[in-house]
């Protein structure tokens, strides 16, 4: 037996120029993507919610303006009307982030993805990319779609606006990008707790109980927190700037920091535990 | 080559795996055997990294598979639970793989066809049978044409012709100067396959031995004989290291005498004989008496027997 000759160095892989690049990682991660008919399907249903129920927002409200009462009238605003399906098609988004990770880990598929890319954060962030890439698109296009369809109910009114008004364009893409967010905490909680139920379970418990039960606390308490949960944030940076405590930047910044913390405790849960 | 080191694996209080130290050549087909719960797994997920040893070290082709470049072409591995995503095609799930280390999309078609997947390669997973999904396993182990294959229980789920399938597989992996590293319950499979056996039991090491030797082993020392005269033949043959059983009026089995020995003592004492037979201890009677006191999981109404000789058996290796 000769060490030398069998010392990896010396191994020449079958095919020329074999090696694991992180490019090669997000191809891999893309052919995953759109292999799966559930993927595809929850991401067309996140579409759906986010164009129709703004849709159906801004014509209940078109059709039913002039009995509306004087304040609601005063406090409306056409953009985040036209834009307020992402309330509900956020859960769709964050559900999708929690399923790719999770899925991996309920079929064991996560073990063929961290032997073929041992280093494992390089997966993480092929996973992230591909997301951002298709989701992020998907996002900003349908909150446009959203936009431009909700304006146009709006017409009867005079209540339209147009992209150009002050804020529209910033709260349009930043809608884009909130759902985005959203949805890599879905996949940072997924990888952090292996489990599609769990994973799906904290995410509404974030984005959808806190919140209201913050509410119930003393309002000197919920003030100082309430706005820094990572929805109310985000409502900073894509909503009116009339309802929130943060502007609109500080509000990114914290859902960014939110996000920022919740794939790092991602990034180590995967690298120091066993797949 | 696989080389592991004093490999230890605790998961919480249980020890999975106890300083565990063996080496596994290139060239040859090695059995890896144990009952269940022996640790076999556990040790085949540490050599490629999937899980962290506790104490110790494992490194395959001489460095450790983390940090190899191109991990596909050092390693292929066929892990025990299914690893693969059931609602994909087997072709996409392949296609994934490869892209990660830049194989070639024929390679994948071509591994494949070489396990004979090509008429549901693009059925979703989740409808294959036990044993489509075993090949899918071979496939994705095979895809990075590797130097080391390790594959855990192939030939669970495989019909006779897969069975023959794996074991000429393995073979001419091994043939090619590969390292092939194989694990399974039984013996007789193995013997059939493997040249040199590692066998464990509760975590630790029992045997790092050659095949040959095993089966030499196990075999002979037990004499079947056949006589009218049965009960003076027994009175002349026991002795304080032969023993004497009767199995049937007129035949006896004779334990630490040769079939000659025997034969001899009964011409010399003009004994007539009408069967004179050495048995084949099975290989698996004998692999279960190597590691009847590392069993974890007896069956109801066996317990197991504890003894204090848990020294690993150990021989030359076959270089
Ligand atoms: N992730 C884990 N957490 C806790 N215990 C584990 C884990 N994996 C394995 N074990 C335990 O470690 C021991 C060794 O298990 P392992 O699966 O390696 O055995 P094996 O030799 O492969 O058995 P089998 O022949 O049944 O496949 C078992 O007692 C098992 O219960
Ligand atoms: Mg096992």
């Amino acid at each position: 037996m000769t060490a030398a000759a069998t010392h990896s160095a010396d191994i020449r892989p079958a095919f020329p120029g074999m090696k694991v690049t992180q490019a090669r990682v997000i191809k891999s991660e893309w052919t995953k993507f759109r292999s799966l008919r559930s993927t595809k399907i929850i991401l067309l249903v996140s579409i759906i919610l986010t164009i129709g129920v703004s849709a159906l927002i801004c014509a209940v409200t078109a059709s039913h303006w002039t009995r509306l009462e004087p304040g609601d009238r005063a406090s409306f605003n056409a953009v985040a009307s036209s834009l307020n399906g992402i309330l509900i098609s956020q859960l769709a988004v964050g559900v999708l982030g929690v399923l790719l990770i999770s899925g991996e880990y309920a079929t064991g598929m996560i073990r063929a993805s961290l032997t073929a890319a041992p280093k494992r954060l390089p997966v993480l962030w092929g996973k992230i990319a591909v997301f951002a890439g298709v989701v992020g698109t998907a996002s900003i296009v349908s909150t446009f779609v959203s936009f431009f369809l909700g304006q146009a109910l709006l017409t009867g009114h005079n209540l339209r606006v147009g992209i150009s008004s002050p804020g529209a364009l910033r709260m349009v893409i930043a809608a884009g990008v909130y759902l985005l967010l959203v949805g890599i905490i879905g996949m940072a909680l997924g990888c952090l707790l292996r489990n599609t139920a769990a994973g799906i379970s904290s995410l509404v418990a974030l984005f959808f109980v806190i919140p209201p039960i913050l509410g119930l606390l003393p309002k000197s308490w919920s003030d100082k927190i309430g706005p820094y949960l990572p929805a109310n944030a985000g409502e900073a940076f894509w909503g009116h700037p009339e309802g929130s405590h943060l502007s609109p930047w500080v509000g990114l910044a914290v859902l960014c920091a939110w996000t920022a913390v919740a794939v790092a405790l991602a990034a180590v849960r995967l690298t120091r535990y066993d797949a | 080559m696989i080389e592991v080191h004093n490999l230890t694996k605790r998961y919480g209080d249980k020890v999975a795996v106890k300083d565990l130290t063996f080496t596994v050549r290139p060239g040859i087909v090695t059995g890896f055997l144990g009952p269940n719960g022996a640790g076999k797994s556990t040790t085949m997920r540490m050599i490629a990294g999937l899980d962290a040893p506790t104490e110790g070290t494992v490194s395959v082709n001489g460095g450790r598979y983390r940090d190899a470049s191109a991990p596909m072409a050092q390693l292929g591995i066929l892990l025990e639970a299914r690893a693969v995503h059931t609602s994909r095609s087997a072709y996409n799930h392949l296609l994934a793989l490869a892209q990660t280390n830049g194989i070639p999309s024929r390679r994948v078609a071509e591994v494949i066809d070489l396990v004979g997947l090509s008429e549901v390669a693009k059925k979703r997973v989740g409808g294959f049978s036990l044993g489509m999904g075993q090949r899918l396993g071979v496939a994705s182990a095979l895809l990075g044409d590797p130097q080391t294959v390790i594959l855990d229980e192939p030939v669970n789920g495989l019909d006779p012709e897969g069975i023959l399938w794996v074991r000429n597989l393995l073979k001419g992996l091994a043939a090619e100067g590969r390292t092939v590293f194989v694990s399974s319950h039984l013996m007789s499979e193995m013997a059939l396959t493997a040249q040199r056996l590692i066998v464990v039991g509760r975590g630790q090491l029992i045997a790092d031995t050659t095949v040959a030797e095993f089966v030499a082993q196990a075999s002979g020392n037990v004499v079947v004989v056949r006589s009218p005269q049965s009960s003076e033949l027994r009175e002349l043959l026991v002795s304080p290291d032969v023993t004497v059983s009767a199995i049937a009026p007129g035949q006896i089995e004779v334990h630490g005498l040769s079939a000659e020995q025997i034969g001899d003592v009964a011409w010399e004492n003009r004994l007539r004989i009408h069967e004179l037979s050495t048995q084949q201890a099975s290989l698996e009677e004998a692999f279960m008496e190597l590691t009847r006191n590392a069993v974890e999981y007896h069956a109801h109404g066996v317990t197991p027997s504890h003894s204090a000789d848990d020294r690993p058996v150990t021989s030359g290796d076959p270089r």
